[in-house]
C-alpha cells in the first residue's frame, strides 16, 4: 500500500491569490511530479488562513514548516530541497512571528500529516466492485490467508495490540469485543456486520459497500476465524439499493470462488454469509434492536446486559461491528499493529471517514487520521465555510453533538471529544453558517428522534415528543421562559431512564444548545425574535 | 373469515394463490416473515388487510404478529398509496441547504399535505428521515429514484417525468 508521507499546504484566500498563489501551486504541482513524488506528497490548499501579513504561505508537514512569502520562482529549490532531499529552506522561511501565531492552528500538527492516507476507503473507487479478480489483484485476500496461519488467539491479540475502536459511534475497543465473543462457550456463534447506516448525514458505510464489499467479507471471515463462528449476516439498510446489489453479487462470487463455504483455502474452517435487508427503521442500527429484527420481530431494543457477546442472536454469542470497523480489519492483519497506530492518536489510532455536508463549498468523504480538528477539516478538505461565517458543527448524526466554534480546535478523536463534553459520533460533519437558527436546527434533530423513537419505553416515546413540541413552542413565539428548564428536565430524563442509546442520547443537541447558545433561545422567548430571521415566530 | 373483525372484506382466492406464490421456496419460518412482507409490498405496492391475513394463515404466525411486524417498519405500508410515492428528506443537512423551501414547493404543486395522497392516487408524498444522499441535498426519492441539488424551480420539471 502506498502512503503519502509529506503534504504540502498553499493558502489560497483572495489575497494570496493576488500574490500569484495559484501559479505556486501550479509550480509545486509539476515540481513534485518532475521528481517523480506525486505518489507520497499530496498538495493542498487553505481558502482562509486569516489576516496574515506574508502570502501566499506554504506548509509543508509532517514538520509543520512554514514558508511565507513564496513566489513561483521559489518552489522548484524549495521541492527540491524540502520534499526530495529532506532539509527545510531556512531563508524561505516565515520571519514575521504574528504569522507564525496566526496559523498556529495548523503547526500544533506538527509530526503528524493531515493527509488522506487511505486505509478504510484504499480500494474504493480503485477497484470494479463487481469483479472479485480486480480484488484479489489489489492484495484481496491476502488478510484472512494470513489469519488462517495464525491462531484465533493472536489474531484477537493483534486486534486488541492495534487499538481499533468501534466506528459506529460509540467507539468501543475493537478487541475487547472480539475476546469476549471468543471466550464465551457457545455450540454456535455469529458475527454481524451492522449495515443499517440511517443517521442524519452518514453515508459512508454506503460507499464502502458500493465501493469494496469484498473487503467486508474478508474482514467477517477473520472475525468468524478468530472468534469461532461459522455463520454471518450483513444487516443493510432497505433504502441502500445498490449496496444490496452489490453485496449481494460478491458473495456469489465469493461463494463461487470457495471462499466461503465449507473448508475454506483447505483449512478446515467453515463460514457463510446471509444478507438481511433492513424495512426502514433507523432505531434497527442499535445492536439488539438489529437481532430482533433478523429473528424477524418488531426492532425493539432489548434489555442489556445481557450483552449480544454472551446472549446475541437467537441467544447465541455474537460479534456486531460496523462496517467501517470491519474495513479496518484486513489491513491491520497484514500491516500489524503497530503501522495501525502510526495514525491518529494514541488513544484513538487509525484513520476516520468522515462525510462534510452543509455550508462548505466541496462536500463529500474524506477519510483522516483520528485527531484532526474541526478546523482543518473546514479548510483543507472543505474548502472553507460558503455563505457566511462558521456558527456550529453537527457531528456524527443525529446522536452526535453540536459543536459551537469555540470548539473547533479540539483534536477529533473519542477521548479529547469526551472531555469537553461532546461526542464523536458517527462519522458526519454537518458544517452550519451563521445564517442557521440554533432552535429551528435542533427542532429538526429532534423531530427526527420523535419519529424514529420505536415506543417501547415510556421516557424515550414521551421525551421526544415533549421536548419537540417544546422546541415547536419556542421557534413559532409561544415559548415561555420555563420552558428551558422544562427542557433541561426532560433531557435529564430520558438520558437516565431510556433503555437504548437512542432515547439517551436524543437531549445531547438540547443540551449542546443550552450551554452554548443560550442567549439565542432567550432571545426567541424574551424578546420573541429569532436573530436570523428563520423562525416562523407567529 | 367471519371471526377476524380486521377484515373489512373476504380474501379472495385470487389473493390466496399469489401469496402462496409469493411464500414458494421460502422456509416459512419467523426468520422470514420481514422478506416475504418485503415480496408482497413489491408485487402489490401495500399490504392490504386481506394480504396480511393470507400470511397469517399461511405460515402460521399468529396475525396480530404479522401486523405488528408490518407496521414497525416504515418500507412496509398496510395502506393503499399513490401510482408513484414521493420521500422528503426532512433531515438536518437537507434542511440547512434548502429543504424548507423545496418541501413548501413540492406541497404547493401536489396540493398535499405530507401523509396524504391525492383523489387520483397519482401521487403520495411522504417525509422521511435521512436516505444517506446527503452530499446532494435537498433530496427527494420517488419510487426509489433519487433526485438531488432541489430548488423550487427545479420542481415542476422532475414531476413532470412521471405520469
Amino acid at each position: 500500500m502506498k502512503t503519502v508521507r509529506s503534504m504540502v499546504l498553499v493558502s489560497n484566500d483572495i489575497k494570496s491569490k493576488a500574490n500569484a498563489s495559484q501559479e505556486v501551486i501550479d509550480a509545486f504541482n509539476l515540481a513534485i511530479k518532475k521528481l517523480d513524488l506525486a505518489d507520497e506528497v499530496a498538495v493542498s490548499t487553505i481558502p482562509e488562513v486569516g489576516t496574515v501579513r506574508s502570502l501566499p504561505l506554504v506548509v509543508i508537514f509532517p514538520e509543520a514548516t512554514v514558508y511565507a512569502p513564496v513566489k513561483p520562482e521559489d518552489v522548484p529549490h524549495l521541492v527540491e530541497e524540502h520534499l526530495y532531499k529532506g532539509r527545510e529552506v531556512p531563508d524561505l522561511k516565515v520571519k514575521d512571528a504574528d504569522t507564525l501565531r496566526k496559523v498556529a492552528w495548523l503547526t500544533q500538527r506538527k509530526g503528524t500529516l493531515p493527509a488522506e492516507n487511505k486505509i478504510v476507503l484504499k480500494n474504493v473507487g480503485l477497484i470494479d466492485p463487481e469483479s472479485i479478480d480486480e480484488f484479489f489483484a489489489y492484495e484481496g485476500g491476502q488478510a484472512f490467508a494470513t489469519a488462517l496461519q495464525m491462531t484465533p488467539e493472536l489474531v484477537v491479540e493483534v486486534i486488541k495490540a492495534s487499538g481499533l475502536r468501534g466506528r459506529g459511534g460509540a467507539g468501543f475497543p475493537a478487541g475487547i469485543k472480539w475476546d469476549s465473543v471468543r471466550r464465551t462457550p457457545g455450540k454456535k456463534k455469529y458475527v454481524i456486520c451492522n449495515a443499517d447506516e440511517s443517521e442524519p448525514g452518514t453515508f459512508k458505510d454506503r460507499i464502502i459497500m458500493e465501493g469494496d464489499p469484498f473487503t467486508i467479507i474478508e474482514a467477517m471471515l477473520i472475525a468468524g476465524y478468530a472468534v469461532g463462528a461459522d455463520e454471518g449476516y450483513i444487516y443493510i439498510r432497505g433504502e441502500y439499493q445498490l449496496a444490496l446489489e452489490r453485496v449481494q453479487k460478491a458473495i456469489q462470487q465469493a461463494r463461487e470462488y470457495g471462499v466461503l463455504g465449507k473448508d475454506i483455502f483447505g483449512s478446515g474452517f467453515d463460514f457463510d454469509l446471509h444478507i438481511h435487508a433492513g424495512a426502514g427503521a433507523y432505531i434497527c442500527g442499535e445492536e439488539t434492536a438489529l437481532l430482533e429484527s433478523i429473528e424477524g420481530g418488531r426492532g425493539e431494543p432489548r434489555v442489556k446486559p445481557p450483552y449480544p457477546t454472551t446472549s446475541g442472536l437467537w441467544a447465541m454469542p455474537t460479534l456486531i461491528n460496523n462496517v467501517e470497523t470491519f474495513a479496518n480489519i484486513p489491513p491491520i492483519i497484514l500491516n500489524g499493529a503497530d503501522w495501525f497506530k502510526s495514525f491518529g492518536t494514541p488513544s484513538s489510532p487509525g484513520t476516520k471517514v468522515y462525510t462534510i455536508l452543509g455550508n462548505v463549498n466541496n462536500t463529500g468523504l474524506i477519510e483522516v487520521p483520528m485527531g484532526i480538528t474541526l478546523r482543518e477539516v473546514i479548510n483543507i478538505y472543505g474548502k472553507g465555510t460558503k455563505g457566511g461565517q462558521f456558527k456550529f458543527a453537527q457531528t456524527g448524526g443525529s446522536s452526535g453533538s453540536i459543536i459551537p466554534a469555540a470548539l473547533q480546535d479540539t483534536p477529533m478523536d473519542f477521548d479529547s471529544f469526551r472531555k469537553v463534553g461532546v461526542a464523536l459520533g458517527s462519522g458526519a460533519l454537518l458544517i452550519c453558517n451563521d445564517s442557521n437558527c440554533i432552535v429551528d436546527s435542533v427542532r429538526v434533530l429532534t423531530r427526527f428522534f420523535q419519529e424514529e423513537c420505536c415506543g417501547k419505553c415510556v421516557p424515550c416515546r414521551v421525551g421526544t415528543d415533549q421536548a419537540w413540541k417544546v422546541l415547536t413552542d419556542i421557534s413559532e413565539g409561544r415559548g415561555k421562559i420555563e420552558d428551558i428548564a422544562q427542557l433541561e428536565w426532560l433531557c435529564k430524563g430520558m438520558e437516565e431512564f431510556s433503555n437504548c442509546g437512542l432515547g439517551q442520547t436524543a437531549g445531547t443537541p438540547i443540551k449542546n444548545m443550552l450551554d452554548h447558545f443560550r442567549a439565542e433561545v432567550e432571545a426567541h422567548i424574551k424578546l420573541g425574535v429569532c436573530p436570523t430571521g428563520v423562525c416562523p415566530m407567529s | 373469515m367471519e371471526e377476524n373483525p380486521t377484515l373489512t372484506k373476504p380474501t379472495t382466492d385470487d389473493l390466496k394463490q399469489e401469496i402462496s406464490l409469493i411464500l414458494q421456496g421460502i422456509n416459512k419460518d419467523r426468520e422470514n416473515l420481514i422478506p416475504i412482507l418485503h415480496k408482497i409490498t413489491l408485487r402489490f405496492g401495500y399490504i392490504s388487510s386481506q394480504a396480511l391475513y393470507e400470511v397469517s394463515e399461511q405460515t402460521a404466525i399468529p396475525l396480530s404478529e404479522v401486523f405488528s411486524v408490518a407496521t414497525f417498519y416504515r418500507m412496509l405500508p398496510t395502506e393503499e398509496r399513490g401510482r408513484h410515492v414521493i420521500l422528503f428528506c426532512e433531515s438536518l443537512p437537507c434542511h440547512v441547504v434548502g429543504g424548507r423551501e423545496v418541501l413548501q414547493a413540492l406541497k404547493a404543486e401536489l396540493q398535499l399535505e405530507p401523509g396524504q395522497t391525492n383523489p387520483d392516487k397519482k401521487w403520495t408524498l411522504l417525509t422521511t428521515s435521512c436516505l444517506g444522499v446527503c452530499n446532494f441535498g435537498p433530496v427527494i426519492s420517488i419510487d426509489g429514484n433519487i433526485h438531488g441539488n432541489l430548488t423550487p424551480e427545479s420542481l415542476p420539471e422532475i414531476l413532470k417525468k412521471y405520469e
